[in-house]
């Protein structure tokens, strides 16, 4: 359920040498580098042997300058941004509402009951199928956008909350009740950090639940800048190239939210309590 | 049937809070205050859900959403659970995968829709590739946590009391890992539904309930979006309810792995 992705990472940062065994750190690196090698050779192989037209196949060598030229020019830095500031300012709303709507639901049983049914019927419903519906009530552009990261990946966060509060241990629960530890204490010292792990993962969940959908919705809306809508056009000449030069650059902003953002969080506070190693 | 007290209390707060959700929606559509192209009242979207049903399209369009779902979906877990088992109990799989997955994840699989369309033209194929590779990812991390995380006390406890390897693996392993695999797969399906209407939206084919909502938002059709709408998200609970609650009620429910909100 906390949708690791920490193992490599772990490894690779000088913080944790006891778990990579006291293995050399140019062996772990080598490690890493090994897998993407294979593919990547592999990739090149394919490519090279022209099976497929270059135009849909493009090499490594070919992604790699276009990238080059996209960054120089700054073409592909003003897409980044762009994108980067819709995630975030999305992102912040629903952090906010989904961890106090999933401790309200996970606390309160009555609230359970009411919030599930329309939390359970609007989340499945694929938050890019809203896309249309949000540019015709919002209108083009930013505000669209921005409405619909933070109504989508609400609910992942929403859910992993409430999992989460429902997931402390019922020992601990009492152990600190018969402690004498009353509700407020028995919230902040007990069930916030027990569920901290899961609510950690829903925003990490959620962060990837924005990320996801913002691409697509950039692909619709016609927004003037972003990374969704640079991969969209570039379908129009058949550059391929571009295609992936842009998702390299999704791919690196996904992974560095990812760890800098939450691995961080994760370091401070649950693996320090011993909730998770 | 007799429904049990706390059964009925908990249905009778659900219809309650969907009633009001839908008097505030009517409420909102007659007062005028939006156009009523873009707010029809419930009456509206009623008779165009019956229309649509009637003549067949609806059911037709979900069928062929719920074949690219299930053929995805299908596939990644027949890929994401073995692998996720072999990476969590061998370590040199988990180092050739793990750096992979980790680079792939980050990527939306909306991102790959343009590229997929070069590669296999428009249709079923391009769908059918998007919800695997959205589907996958949650399915293989979820196992491999799951497998991971399973308690070293009772694994020892069975080998103290004679199980070997295979019955380890069946009647401690299995059990412990699956709130996790139940969780993937949960995970699995609610990206893969989200993927598969962004790639019916994206590579238009005519059939399918995400082509039917881009295609009405032509014509101001919001009537039709609604509808499509509910009918997903009408799939969507019917799967986490029935198929995924039956799946968790007759397995970790149960075995006593979760519990039930209290209070």
């Amino acid at each position: 359920m906390y949708d690791t992705v920490t193992a490599p990472t772990d490894q690779l940062s000088p913080a944790a040498p006891a778990r990579a065994g006291g293995e050399a750190g140019w062996r772990i690196v080598a490690r890493t580098a090994f897998p993407f090698l294979v593919v990547g050779g592999a990739w090149e192989l394919v490519a090279h042997l022209g099976i497929f037209p270059a135009r849909l196949f493009p090499t490594l060598e070919q992604v790699a300058a276009t990238f080059w030229h996209l960054t120089v020019t700054g073409i592909l830095p003003h897409h980044a941004l762009d994108t980067a500031i819709r995630l975030l300012v999305g992102f912040a709303l629903a952090g906010v509402a989904g961890v106090a709507i999933g401790i309200l639901m996970g606390r309160s049983r009555f609230a359970e009951d009411i919030l599930l049914a329309p939390v359970s019927v609007i989340a499945p419903i694929p938050g890019i199928a809203y896309a249309p519906l949000f540019l015709l009530w919002f209108g083009l552009g930013n505000v669209s956008a921005v409405l619909l990261v933070g109504f989508v990946s609400a609910f992942p966060v929403i859910f992993n909350t409430w999992t989460g509060v429902k997931a402390v241990k019922e020992i601990w629960l009492r152990s600190a009740e018969a402690m004498g530890a009353d509700r407020r204490r028995l919230f902040a010292k007990v069930i916030l950090p027990g569920a901290l792990p899961y609510i950690l993962t829903g925003l990490r969940l959620g962060l990837a639940q924005a990320w996801r959908i913002l691409v697509g919705v950039e692909m619709l809306a016609a927004v003037p800048w972003g990374l969704g809508w640079l991969i969209f056009g570039a379908r129009e000449f058949l550059a391929t190239d571009v295609m992936l030069a842009g998702i390299a650059v999704i791919a690196a902003i996904g992974l560095a939210l990812e760890k800098l953002v939450f691995q961080r969080l994760e370091a401070f506070t649950v693996v320090r309590w011993g909730m998770m190693t | 049937m007799t429904l049990s007290p706390d059964h009925r209390r908990r249905m009778v707060r659900t219809t309650a809070s969907l009633v009001a959700l839908a008097a505030i929606y009517e409420a909102i559509a007659r007062s005028g205050f939006f156009p009523p192209a873009l707010t029809p009242p419930l009456s509206v979207i009623a008779g165009t859900l019956y229309a649509s049903f009637a003549d067949g399209t609806m059911p037709l369009h979900a069928l062929y959403t719920l074949q690219r779902v299930l053929i995805g979906g299908a596939l990644a877990v027949a890929v994401g659970l073995p692998l996720g088992i072999l990476m969590a109990r061998f370590r040199p799989v988990e180092h050739f995968v793990m750096p992979l997955v980790s680079a792939l994840m980050p990527i939306p699989s909306l991102a790959w829709v343009p590229v997929f369309i070069l590669w296999f033209g428009l249709g079923d194929a391009v769908t059918i590739a998007i919800v695997f590779y959205a589907a996958t990812f949650p399915m293989l991390l979820n196992t491999w946590t799951g497998v991971r995380s399973v308690n070293p006390l009772w694994l020892r406890a069975a080998s103290a009391m004679g199980a070997d390897e295979r019955r380890l693996f069946w009647k401690v392993m299995v059990p412990a890992a699956s709130p996790f695999i139940i969780t993937g797969m949960r995970q699995a399906f609610l990206r893969a539904w989200i993927a598969v209407v962004g790639a019916e939206m994206l590579a238009a084919s005519n059939w399918g309930l995400g082509w039917v909502i881009f295609d009405a938002k032509e014509f101001l059709n919001t009537d039709v979006m609604l509808v499509s709408l509910a009918v997903i998200g009408a799939i969507g609970l019917a799967f986490e309810r029935l198929v995924f609650g039956s799946l968790e009620r007759t397995t970790v429910l149960r075995w006593g792995m979760v519990r039930a909100a209290k209070g």
